[in-house]
C-alpha cells in the first residue's frame, strides 16, 4: 500500500521510550548519581524548582537526570508530579526580615545598614574556563571565607525600603488582614489578574522569557528602568498555623532570592478625612524566586512594575500579553503540538484554497473581474 | 531519597477534589451551551498543547464501567491517541475500545466519528483554541465582553471581507457556529464535514482545552448553527469524485496523501475505525 501514517502507535512509543534511555546512557562510564547533581548543579537545580513551582531539591534532581538535563523537560515533569500532590495548607506570609542571609547588595546606596555582602556571587569574576578543572580530583574540604560582615548578617536584617518607607519617598504597602493569596493552581485565571496572582505567574515564568519582557520594557517598550534597592539570597522560615494550638509553628526553610527595585517616582492624590491631598512616591517592583537567580528575580521585579502601570501604551504593560506567554510549560506544550498529526484540519484549507484558485480561473476565463 | 516506584496514584490519576471541580465546571457548561466555563486546568504527563483539556475531562467522568475509545485525527491508532489510552489505562484499568458503538465515552482530537452516535454516548473533544473571537480580537478580557453583550458584529464582518477579498470564506477546520442562538463557539477544530453533525445531535459533546483552561459544551438536541452569508452558505469540504482506496467509501472524510500514481494523489477514509469495519464487514472479529 505505500503509505504507512504517523500511528502503529504502542511500539513506535515504547521503542522510542528504550531508545531515549539508551542515548541517556550510552557513553556514560557510570550512571550519574542524583545526589551528586543536587551537590553540583546547584543553579540548574533551583531553575528547575522555580519553573517547575516545586521546592523540592530531590525531585528537580531526579527529573534532570530523566531529561538528559534539559530545564524546561525536567521543570515539567516536576509540575506533572506536583500537580498529584493534595494541597494541605497555605503558610502564613512571609517575613523576609527573618531571612537568613547569605547574599545581599544593594544599588541603590554607596553602602546600607549591616554591610553589603556579596556572597556566592559571579558578578565580579572573569568569564574565564577554569580548565583545571578538566582534572579536578580531589574534593578539598573548602571552608567559606569570613568576614566581618557576613558575621553580623546572622540575625534579623531590616530591608533597603524600610529606610526610603520612613522617609515617605516610598508609599507603605496595603495591609488587609483579610487579603488571601489567589493560588493560581487551584483558582481559575481570569483578567485582570490580581497582584498575587500576577506575581505568581512570573515566578513560575519561563526564565528566557522573564528576561525578554523586562529587558524589553527596560530598552523602551515600556518605561521601567529601576534602581535596584536590595537583591538578598538566602533562607527564610515557611511558618504555618498549627491546626489545633492556632500557635505559628516553622516547618522548614527555603532558599530564594528576593529583589526590591526603586522605579520612577509618581503623583499620588488621596483622600484622606474627607480632605484631598497630594505627595510624591517612588512606586515599587517586585521579585520573588526560588532559589539563587538574581537575574531573574530583577526581571521579575521590572514585569511587576509594568504590569502594575495603568493604560501603559507598551506590549509589556498588558497583563495578558505578559502572563499568558510567560509560561514554558504552556509556550513549549503548544509549540511543540505542531509535530501531532494535522493532516484533517490541512485536509480542509487545502479545499478551501484550491476552491478559491479554481473560482478564480472560472472569472478571469469568463472575463469577470472581482 | 526513597525510591517512588511504589507511588501510586488515584483511579483515573486526578485527585477527587479535582475530579469534582471539573465535573461542576461541566455541569455549568451543559446548562450554558457554548459557554466557556473557565476552571483550574492541572499539568498532566501529557504535555499542555497536546490534549490535556480533553483528557481531564474524561479523567473527570469515567468509572469503572466506563468503555472509552480515543481517536486522533479520525484514527484509534495514532501515536497520541496510543499515548492518551496508554495514560488512562494504566491509572483506571477501564476498558478501551476501538468499536464507536460499543464506546460509552469517546475522545477525539479533530474528528467526530462517521457512524452516528446516541444518547448514551459522551463524546469529548481535545480543544487547543477554544475562542472563536481570537482571531478578530486578541484580548480575553474584550472577547467576554464580546459574548456577554452577543457583541458579535466583527466576526461577520471577517467573513464579509473574507468573500470580498477571496470569494469565498477562507476558514478551513474550527469553522465558527452559533450554539442555542446564544454563543458563538469554536468546533475545536473538527473539520467543516462534521459540523452539521454537532446540530440536533442526540448525545452530549463537551469540549476541554487544558492549556487554555476552558470547559464547554453542546448538549442533546441544540441548535448548532455554522456562521454564513444568505448568498454564501455554508459548504463541507468537497470530496465529489473521490473515494477511499482501502474501502471504497464516497461518503466519509478522505485524507489526501501525495503518491507517485498518475494523479498525484490518493485519498483514505480519516475515520479508521469507520474504514476497516466496511473492509471486514464478512468477518466476525474487526
Amino acid at each position: 500500500m505505500g503509505y504507512v501514517g504517523v500511528k502503529g502507535g504502542k511500539d513506535a512509543i515504547d521503542n522510542a521510550e528504550k531508545v531515549i534511555d539508551y542515548y541517556r546512557i550510552k557513553d556514560a562510564v557510570t550512571p550519574l548519581n542524583v545526589e551528586e547533581i543536587k551537590n553540583q548543579m546547584r543553579l540548574l537545580i533551583d531553575r528547575v524548582m522555580s519553573e517547575g513551582s516545586l521546592y523540592d531539591r530531590d525531585i528537580a534532581s531526579l527529573a534532570l537526570k530523566q531529561a538528559e538535563g534539559d530545564p524546561l523537560e525536567a521543570s515539567y515533569l516536576v509540575r506533572a508530579f506536583r500537580s498529584t500532590l493534595p494541597r494541605l495548607d497555605y503558610s502564613i506570609p512571609g517575613k523576609p526580615e527573618e531571612m537568613f542571609l547569605i547574599r545581599r547588595i544593594s544599588s541603590g546606596f554607596q553602602n546600607i545598614p549591616w554591610g553589603q555582602v556579596l556572597g556566592p556571587s559571579r558578578d565580579y569574576t572573569q568569564r574565564l574556563l577554569r580548565f583545571e578543572l578538566l582534572n579536578e580530583k580531589d574534593i578539598d574540604a573548602v571552608d567559606p571565607p569570613k568576614s566581618e560582615e557576613s558575621g553580623k548578617l546572622d540575625k534579623p536584617v531590616e530591608k533597603v525600603i524600610n529606610f526610603l518607607r520612613k522617609e515617605g519617598l516610598l508609599d507603605d504597602p496595603v495591609k488587609d488582614k483579610n487579603q488571601k493569596a489567589y493560588d493560581i493552581t487551584r483558582e481559575s485565571i481570569i483578567y485582570p489578574l490580581t497582584r498575587s496572582a500576577r506575581l505568581q505567574r512570573i515566578t513560575r515564568g519561563e526564565e528566557g522569557a522573564v528576561l525578554a519582557f523586562g529587558y524589553a520594557s527596560m530598552r523602551g517598550w515600556g518605561s521601567v528602568h529601576p534602581t535596584i534597592a536590595e537583591v538578598r539570597v538566602g533562607y527564610i522560615p515557611v511558618k504555618i498555623r498549627h491546626p489545633y494550638w492556632d500557635s505559628e509553628v516553622k516547618i522548614g526553610r527555603i532558599l530564594v532570592t528576593e529583589v526590591d527595585s526603586i522605579c520612577s517616582f509618581k503623583k499620588i492624590n488621596e483622600i484622606k478625612n474627607g480632605i484631598e491631598t497630594e505627595h510624591y512616591s517612588f512606586s515599587l517592583g517586585y521579585g520573588f524566586i526560588f532559589g539563587q537567580n538574581d537575574r531573574k528575580a530583577i526581571a521579575m521585579s521590572i514585569i511587576d512594575r509594568a504590569l502594575s502601570i495603568k493604560d501603559g501604551a507598551s506590549p509589556v504593560n498588558d497583563q495578558e500579553f505578559v502572563l499568558q506567554h510567560i509560561d514554558g510549560m504552556e509556550s513549549q506544550g503548544f509549540i511543540s503540538h505542531l509535530k501531532l498529526p494535522h493532516y484533517v484540519t490541512f485536509q480542509s484549507a487545502l479545499d478551501r484554497l484550491r476552491n478559491i484558485k479554481k473560482n478564480k480561473e472560472t472569472e478571469s476565463s469568463a472575463g469577470v473581474s472581482v | 531519597m526513597n525510591d517512588n516506584s511504589e507511588y501510586k496514584y488515584n483511579f483515573a490519576f486526578l485527585d477527587e477534589n479535582t475530579k469534582r471541580e471539573i465535573r461542576r465546571c461541566i455541569l455549568k457548561a451543559i446548562t450554558v451551551p457554548g459557554y466557556q466555563v473557565p476552571f483550574a486546568s492541572r499539568e498532566l504527563p501529557i504535555f499542555y498543547g497536546w490534549g490535556t483539556g480533553g483528557l481531564q475531562i474524561t479523567l473527570a467522568l469515567i468509572g469503572k464501567d466506563t468503555i472509552l475509545k480515543i481517536i486522533d485525527q479520525g484514527d484509534d491508532d495514532s501515536v497520541n491517541a496510543v499515548n492518551l489510552k496508554k495514560l488512562i489505562y494504566d491509572s483506571s484499568g477501564i476498558q478501551l475500545t476501538e468499536d464507536t458503538g460499543k464506546a460509552t465515552h469517546i475522545q477525539s482530537r479533530h474528528r467526530i466519528t462517521e457512524d452516528k452516535l446516541r444518547s448514551d454516548q459522551t463524546y469529548v473533544f481535545q480543544v487547543p483554541l477554544p475562542e472563536p473571537l481570537r482571531f478578530v480580537e486578541s484580548r480575553e478580557i474584550e472577547t467576554q465582553r464580546m459574548h456577554a453583550e452577543k457583541d458579535y458584529g466583527k466576526m461577520y464582518v471577517k467573513l464579509y471581507e473574507d468573500i470580498l477579498h477571496h470569494g469565498e470564506i477562507t476558514i478551513g477546520a474550527d469553522y465558527p457556529v452559533l450554539v442555542n442562538n446564544r454563543h458563538i463557539m469554536s468546533t475545536s477544530p473538527i473539520p467543516r464535514w462534521d459540523v452539521p453533525r454537532l446540530n440536533q445531535a442526540p448525545n452530549l459533546f463537551l469540549f476541554g482545552a487544558g492549556r487554555e483552561r476552558k470547559i464547554y459544551a453542546v448538549p442533546p438536541y441544540t441548535d448548532v448553527e455554522p456562521l454564513s452569508m444568505e448568498d454564501y452558505p455554508f459548504r463541507v469540504e468537497d470530496f465529489e469524485g473521490k473515494s477511499c482506496m482501502l474501502c471504497g467509501s464516497n461518503e466519509s472524510f478522505l485524507n489526501e496523501i501525495p503518491s507517485t500514481n498518475d494523479e498525484g494523489k490518493m485519498y483514505i477514509c480519516s475515520d479508521a475505525f469507520y474504514c476497516k469495519k466496511r473492509r471486514f464487514k464478512n468477518d466476525d472479529e474487526v
